[in-house]
């Protein structure tokens, strides 16, 4: 039998209203409240052993303080698995729940769910951090809340695989998950050009992401001056790839000392990147990572100076989420340095 | 311009002494076969072998799916400026050896991809599991550059589906479908009340085996332009490329764009399908700049209210992808994407490689990165020796007892972009 503990707010809990919210964090046995139509949703298959009920502004306005008791009040019925609410569209409840639900998940590794409508503050706070499901916006959903919450609950505490969210109904939460739909790509593409011709809500299955768009610095003062640095995502790396950086989807990038590299040649410099055509890259490395035109600048005296390290990773079909973090580190050391501008070359 | 497709159903492939089509069985003459496909100076051998739905049999690397189709009445024949004369084709009647296919495969290393599992798990994934197969290895003689023996394989391929198709040339059909492409003009007199739809098909044309050919010519070679639907489905567009098998449309994808069957299927009753806008995905911003103000252009130029875009590929198209979509909607046409996402291995990561507000109603095929385990099966047709290195395997890939653990990349059409199949992802 799968041992449930359950969170619930003052309201739900039959305390009171408004009135009631500032009651601190109380342990109750058994089901209470919106806990009997879940119980009933598991069958026997799980069993609500407690119900910690705790009031909307005590939790809000001690946060730490009600997260650390609710936190040990679930501790102590070592449960295998943990709900929070649902919410609906009541703001702090829906924070406390999403707070709650993802410290019991992160913190005492109990599988933990929460749900709420969508437009709870609670839901972007906390959707990306632990299963919340979709509800609708008052009790009244409380029954298709259930509906969806029990069965997904259900497969988390007995370790199931977890569809897509367009499956279990829990909210998109940034971890794309495939499955097979019941309509070929084609024909839900004419059914949703149909409804936008039409005027009709169409819901697109991949939103699109908001891309960092990046303003440049205000241009250097005096280029004259200024300590120069290259980076490159051209894969360009001294011969024979020492740092094994991958031909595609790159785990890493390499930091390379051009102190008194005055070229870089077809014996000292070559290109790790898979998805070009490497023949000029690899006969001349220039092409990519211009040292020899900057050194040229340097002894003109056109820039201050060529940084003595470049940086280089290879871009292609690299995970956005491994760039950024190699960019945050590469930036650090750069900054660090004292460099003034950056050259950042591609392929 | 209109067509009758006429569908002769195959439940069966085999070898035999005489090349025949009798009761849904295709009899293939090996030896006569052999001997028009070796009549190119370029290949030193073929094998045949047959893989048919529900068998344990691997076919790997896979470079092109081909249907058997021919030429009953109207003018031109198949793969009209490849093999037949580049006359204008798809209208008349052709027949379709439906169930079966081609599929080549041979070794161009380090370039060579795709898998096609006729069992198990893989066997979900790619639609080619679920027809009577002709596999071919041809390999080429010594010494042969890659571009040229690409092209001896490519047309191999056409020879043996034109060989199969040429058999069909006689018989009655099981089933017939008619599908009809009015001017523009009539169009609109036909249909004044139904909204207007054009299919933009953007085509992969980024070099050696990331080709297409239209007609006979390289589409890196074209400038956007309009073509009948049913020209598609005799075969004027046919594929060179298979890197990332997940992504790219075979021929056979071409043969039967499910795109224009869907639209074709609300013609008349809730669109007035117009026609068709094919569009290439250069590698230079120039090519693509160029493309999609074309793109754009025609698809205002025909008048519509909206469009569907197919994407080929993933990474630098998704930039040609979002140029055609921001500038089609930018003229006031709506559009609906499809595409595919490359989101890591645990679909933790951004998509797509480009994005813009506009592009608001997508389809996708699924995550290409997701891994798949597929166990060892009975057979391999072609050189397993490869799952390490083509993209989507990895250092690893290939365990010892025969299983493999991919990306969904390595399984040709897993995830294709002209919405051939169900899988997705949210």
């Amino acid at each position: 039998m799968i041992k449930v503990v359950q969170y619930i707010n003052q309201f739900f809990a039959n305390v009171g209203g408004e009135e009631m919210a500032h009651i601190p964090a109380e342990i109750r046995e058994g089901h209470v409240g919106p806990g009997l139509a879940f119980q009933q949703a598991f069958k026997d298959e799980a069993e609500i052993v407690a119900t910690i009920v705790c009031g909307d502004s005590y939790f809000n306005e001690n946060l730490d303080k009600a997260k650390a008791e609710v936190l040990a009040m679930v501790k102590q019925y070592n449960p295998d698995l943990f709900i929070a609410g649902p919410a609906f569209n009541a703001g702090r409840y829906g924070v406390a729940c999403g707070t709650i639900a993802a410290a019991v998940k992160e913190e005492l590794g109990i599988p933990s769910i929460t749900g709420m409508y969508k437009e709870n503050p609670g839901a972007d706070m906390f959707k990306n951090k632990v299963y919340m499901v979709s509800t609708k916006n008052s009790a009244a959903g409380m029954r298709d809340a259930v509906k969806k919450m029990a069965p997904l609950a259900l497969k988390l505490a007995k370790g199931e695989k977890i569809g897509s969210s367009a499956e279990e109904g829990y909210m998109p939460n940034g971890i794309r998950v495939n499955f097979f739909e019941k309509e070929r790509g084609s024909k839900r593409a004419v059914g949703m050009l149909l409804k936008k011709l039409a005027g009709k809500e169409f819901e697109t299955e991949f939103p699109m992401p908001d891309f960092d768009r990046v303003d440049p610095n205000p241009a250097v003062k005096d280029i004259t001056k200024a300590k120069i640095a290259l980076v490159t995502s051209g894969g360009i790396v001294p011969k024979g790839n020492p740092d094994h950086i991958e031909s595609s989807s790159a785990s890493k990038y390499g930091e390379y000392d051009i102190e008194g590299v005055m070229d870089l040649t077809e014996e000292t410099f070559e290109t790790a990147h898979g998805g070009y055509d490497p023949i000029y890259a690899n006969a001349d490395s220039d092409r990519v990572l211009p040292v020899d035109i900057l050194r040229d600048l340097e002894k003109e005296g056109k820039i201050g100076s060529l940084y003595r390290y470049y940086y280089s990773t290879v871009g292609n079909g690299t995970a956005v989420k491994s760039a950024k973090a190699f960019a945050a580190e590469i930036g650090k050391k750069l900054k660090a340095d004292g460099v003034d501008a950056v050259i950042l070359t591609s392929t | 311009m209109k067509l009758e497709l006429g569908y002769i159903y195959i439940k069966d492939i085999q070898f035999g002494e005489t090349s025949k089509v009798e009761n849904g069985i295709i009899y293939v003459n090996k030896d006569e076969l052999k001997s028009i496909i070796l009549e190119d100076q370029n290949l030193k051998s073929v094998e045949f072998d047959l893989a048919k739905p529900g068998e344990s049999v691997r076919i790997t690397p896979v470079k092109d799916v081909i249907e058997p189709r021919v030429k009953v009445e109207g003018p031109g024949g198949i793969f009209p400026g490849m093999l037949s004369k580049v006359e204008t084709v798809g209208s008349g009647k052709t027949n379709v050896l439906k169930g079966a296919a081609v599929v080549t495969t041979g070794k161009i290393v380090g370039f060579q991809e795709g898998i096609i599992d006729m069992t198990g798990p893989g066997a979900e994934y790619t639609p080619f599991s679920k027809l009577n197969n002709l596999v071919m290895i041809c390999e080429p003689i010594d010494g042969l550059k890659q571009p040229e023996h690409e092209k001896a394989l490519r047309f191999a391929g056409y020879k043996a589906a034109a060989y199969l198709g040429e058999l069909a040339k006689n018989i009655t059909p099981d089933e017939t479908e008619t599908f009809e492409t009015l001017s523009v003009t009539e169009g609109m007199k036909a249909y004044p009340e139904l909204p207007r739809v054009a299919y933009v098909l953007m085509l992969q044309t980024q070099g050696l085996l990331h080709d297409t050919y239209v007609y006979g010519v390289d589409a890196k070679r074209i400038i956007s332009t309009l073509i009948y639907p049913t020209e598609i489905m005799d075969g004027a567009i046919v594929s060179g490329n298979c890197v990332s098998a997940c992504d790219k449309n075979t021929t056979y994808h071409h043969l039967n764009n499910p795109v224009i069957h869907d639209l074709f299927e609300q013609h008349g009753k809730t669109l007035n399908f117009v026609g068709v806008i094919i569009t290439n995905e250069n590698v230079y911003l120039a090519d693509k700049e160029r493309s999609s103000n074309w793109s754009s252009k025609l698809a205002e130029f025909l008048g519509v209210d909206g469009v569907i875009i197919s994407q080929e590929g993933f990474g630098n198209p998704d930039t040609d992808l979002i140029m055609n979509c921001k500038k089609i909607e930018a003229k006031g046409i709506k559009t609906v994407i499809i595409t595919d996402e490359y989101a890591g291995r645990d679909g933790s990561s951004q998509s797509l490689a480009d994005a813009d507000v506009s592009a608001n109603a997508v389809v996708t095929g699924g995550n290409a990165n997701e891994v798949i385990n597929l166990p060892k099966l009975d057979k391999v047709i072609g050189h397993i020796n490869y799952v390490d290195i083509i993209a989507g395997g990895f250092d690893g890939s290939l365990h010892e007892d025969g299983s493999i653990t991919v990306e969904l990349q390595v399984i040709t059409g897993a995830t294709n972009e002209m919405g051939f199949n169900k899988l997705s992802a949210r």
